[in-house]
């Protein structure tokens, strides 16, 4: 099977036969933008109709299936029907921050494609801090939020905006300290170093009761700062209209849209790679034909098929439960999730300390 | 969907709800004085789809009043009409064959059923899940399909008439029904393991919305608004019209007073409402499904009142004749409209979310409450 | 209790008033300066009891107009139903929200549609008419719409 890193290297050997190094440097930063708005763009287009597929699946009903075969195209239509439609700015928005706000989110989204594995070699830039880098990347989300709401000049974005806010900032602590629980075990914040100490199996096989209970509060985090139900208080319906993107209409609230799926594709990769491997295949200890007959299947099927049974999790929340009410939803935060966290950690400590992992 | 009117010296925030509401409820408009999140006052506006139905039928004879009763409570149209029915039967003092009292009750308890399985699906929409929805639709078809078959209509059905039923019930009709008894047993558990028993369904309907016995009964709530809060008031059981009063079944009571007590009721209703049909649908008398009654139907002078027990609760139908061939004056006393009067009551002191979910509890079906 | 005791009691109760046994349920005729009094006696008497307010009516009888209230008993399960005439030309009666909540909406009702004038009501505006319709009393027999009443 051919391997990304032989066309990498490739390209990377071609491009400095043709230009100089600071030329080829420049010449791949450009590729390497161009694929990452690529994949920002397809995994849009590939996940809201997942979406659509799924909640039909889930409610007994056929879904998109009119576009394509099998509703494959029904993405592009609709991507196709944003662009043409009127972006209306509000009387009396501020005129700047409306209209920056949908592209601080999308570029925050874009940035935490960066570091993220997609297979074996093929990443953007193992930075040294890359959970770090992550985690502090994701908390900038919440400015271009709480930009839509306030310059929407409409006391309800603002409302939606307020609690979407409050619940991303909480939540952020659960789903930091939840990670922290691997690191703590894998000694590392280097993406690939993470990846590297799964290779005898992932840790949330090998830290046994810490991993999972951080890998739950890990889920439960991640559902709330990507403003997915059942924490969908700011876009609820019934409720606030469409929250702090109500004012928005055509490309620019499909910005906003296809943002908040890639925050959960990134929020599952995350989850992919320090919970379950990455790309590294589901190896058992020390088993190596076991080993050697899993490493055929390609890393990037490992790592995508991982990231895409996360997100088909968050997607069955949203058609199964209701909402929380904002009281409900911060109370959780707070009085639960937090400690448990906190204890938690403090165990993985000591099962990393004493060694007492597998 | 949402308008800002204002606000008050204090500070309180003064919104809209409605009148266009997402898929639930009808044109319910709310105006809603809120302090922060809490709630101080919501007052409904009314009107959005008043027809003048109490009007219109002075004009109308008795044959042809029925035919707009059905588009009252939409979702109970079946009760309706039979309350309209018996109450013309009271006044020219005719007797309904058996036949016809079995086919009724049937009809009655399928659209209590199928009234009930469209609330639980909109409450659990109200409340943010949205697959509920369509699994109570899913049933809901099925009653839809047998009251085609029998009625000619799927909603609004105009088959019960003074004299009896307008037509006899189709050859399959005892065997539609039986199939659906024996699918929707399992899907009422279905629905409990969906919903009822849900932690978070839970927690947004516990103590939210209390209305005590006293209170209820002081704002006039019947049906299972008021059973929610351990009022016995059953139409059914204190004043049996029909053969009510020789089937098995038991009035449900909870004592909690809260949306989640009004919801249970209502579950357990669906129960009830099945074990009514399996005790009548092997046993639906042959003979005539009309008695012979005038083509113009006169009613002596006098008033009558007539009671039924639609989905939502006591439904009445006050006539004052004055011997003529159109009533001189009709009331339809709605169980939405005292049931809704209620609302600030239950409401205020609470979230907003919590507004919503007392909403849905409340089953309120606006055209009913507009007349 | 039974009609006959129910009329018995009423006539000791509220002895301005006229009972009338013909009928489904015993109807009463009271006076419209005795109704605030009346309806307390007969929500808080320890014999009678009645709680539960079902149906509030107003009827034009083109020379009066006559308020209809069904009351009954949660506790001992009788019905009454009480009849005040009102005059047509300006109909007031006393509001008896206070004691049945459920008044407060009927009455507005009556009030839109018939023109009666409810005395210490807590609200007295329109309820399910539309603003503009102050003063104009639909329900009433001699109500003329020419352009959306059509006369067969």
């Amino acid at each position: 099977m051919p391997s990304f890193e032989y066309v990498i290297a490739f390209i990377h050997a071609w491009l400095n036969h043709q230009l100089s190094a600071g030329g080829a440097m420049l010449a791949e930063s450009v590729l390497a933008g161009g694929c990452a708005i690529g994949l920002f763009a397809t995994l849009g287009l590939v996940l809201v109709l997942m979406e659509r597929k799924v909640a039909a699946v889930m409610q007994i009903r056929i879904g998109p299936n009119r576009v394509g075969p099998k509703g494959m195209f029904q993405s592009l239509a609709d991507t196709i029907k944003l662009v043409m439609k009127e972006g209306l700015t509000p009387d009396g928005a501020d005129k700047l921050l409306f209209n920056a706000a949908p592209f601080v989110v999308m570029i925050t989204a874009m940035l935490l494609l960066a570091p993220i594995a997609f297979a074996r070699k093929l990443q953007l830039w193992d930075i040294n801090i890359g959970v770090l880098y992550i985690s502090a990347v994701s908390s900038l989300s919440v400015l271009g939020i709480l930009m839509a709401g306030w310059a929407s000049n409409n006391k309800y974005s603002l409302l939606g905006a307020m609690r979407s806010g409050a619940q991303i900032v909480s939540y952020e602590l659960s789903a930091g300290l939840s990670v922290l629980c691997i690191i703590v075990l894998c000694g590392s914040l280097r993406m690939t170093d993470i990846i590297a100490s799964q290779q005898e199996g992932w840790w949330i096989f090998r830290g046994h009761i810490p991993a999972i209970i951080a890998f739950v509060i890990f889920m439960i985090a991640v559902t709330a700062e990507t403003n997915r139900a059942p924490f969908d208080l700011a876009e609820a319906e019934s409720e606030l209209t469409a929250g702090f993107h109500t004012e928005y209409s055509g490309m620019r609230f499909a910005l906003f849209f296809l943002a908040e799926y890639i925050n959960m594709f990134i929020a599952c990769a995350i989850g992919a790679t320090l919970f379950f491997g990455g790309w590294m295949p589901f190896h058992a200890g020390h088993w190596q034909a076991f080993n050697h007959i899993m490493d055929y299947i390609p890393s990037s099927l490992w790592f995508f098929g991982k990231t895409f049974a996360l997100i088909f999790v968050i997607m069955w929340f949203r058609w199964t439960f209701p909402r929380l009410r904002v009281d409900q939803l911060l109370n959780l935060e707070w009085k639960y999730l937090l400690p448990i966290s906190m204890v938690n950690l403090l165990l993985v400590t000591v099962v990393a300390i004493m060694h007492w992992y597998f | 969907m949402f308008e800002e009117l204002g606000t008050t010296e204090d500070g309180d925030l003064i919104i809209n709800i409605g009148p266009q509401h997402p898929a639930t409820h009808g044109v319910l408009h709310l105006v809603v004085t809120l302090q922060g999140e809490t709630i101080k006052k919501v007052e409904p506006h009314l009107g959005y789809i008043h027809r003048s139905i109490e009007k219109m039928c002075e004009s109308l004879s008795y044959r042809q009043f029925i035919y707009v009763t059905s588009r009252m409570d939409y979702l109970s149209s079946h009760i309706n009409n039979h309350a309209c029915a018996l109450c013309v039967e009271k006044g020219l003092g005719v007797e309904v064959p058996p036949r016809a009292q079995y086919i009724r009750v049937l009809v009655d308890e399928l659209t209590r059923i199928a009234s009930h399985e469209l609330w639980w699906g909109a409450m659990a929409m109200d409340l943010g899940a949205f697959t509920p929805f369509f699994h109570a639709f899913r049933e809901r078809e099925n009653i839809n399909d047998i009251m085609e078959e029998t009625c000619g209509a799927r909603l609004t059905m105009n088959y019960i008439v003074p004299g009896g039923v307008m037509a006899d019930i189709h050859p399959r009709f005892c065997e539609r029904v039986k199939n659906f008894i024996a699918l929707f047993k399992s899907k009422i558990d279905e629905y409990d393991d969906l919903v009822t028993g849900n932690i978070i369904f839970q927690n947004r309907m516990k103590g939210v919305g209390m209305l005590s016995a006293a209170d209820a009964i002081s704002y006039g709530c019947t049906g299972p608004t008021a059973r929610g809060s351990g009022v016995s008031c059953d139409v059914r059981k204190l004043f049996p019209y029909e053969i009510y009063s020789g089937i098995r079944f038991s009035e449900v009571l909870e004592c909690g007073g809260d949306s989640f007590s009004r919801y249970l009721v209502r579950m357990r209703e669906l129960r009830e409402s099945v074990q009514i049909l399996e005790q009548l649908i092997d046993n639906v008398p042959a003979g005539d499904y009309q008695v012979k009654t005038k083509a113009v139907l006169k009613l002596p002078k006098g008033e009558f009142y007539q009671r039924v027990e639609t989905a939502r609760g006591e439904f009445g139908v006050y006539i004052v004749s004055e011997g003529g061939s159109t009533p001189y004056r009709i009331k339809f006393r709605s169980p939405g409209f005292a049931n809704l009067s209620a609302l600030h009551h239950m409401a205020k002191g609470g979230k907003l979310g919590d507004l919503v979910a007392t909403m849905g509890t409340l089953d309120l079906v606006i055209p009913d409450i507009d007349r | 209790m039974e009609k006959a005791a129910l009329q018995e009691a009423l006539a000791i109760l509220l002895p301005g008033s006229v009972a009338d046994a013909t009928g489904e349920w015993l109807q009463l005729q009271v006076a419209p300066e005795a109704w605030q009094q009346a309806a307390i006696v007969l929500r808080n008497d320890p014999s009678l009891l009645f709680d539960f307010l079902f149906c509030v009516t107003c009827i034009d009888w083109k020379t009066q107009l006559t308020m209809v209230y069904h009351l009954r008993s949660t506790v001992s399960g009788h019905t009454l139903v009480v009849k005040i005439n009102l005059p047509r030309d300006r109909p007031q009666l006393y509001s008896v929200s206070g004691i049945w909540r459920t008044a407060e909406f009927n009455e507005r009702e009556a009030f839109e549609m018939f023109g009666v004038d409810f005395l210490q009501h807590p609200d007295l505006r329109l309820l399910i008419l539309p603003d503009g319709w102050e003063g104009r009393f639909p329900m009433r027999k001699d109500f003329e719409d020419p352009v959306n009443m059509i006369k067969l």
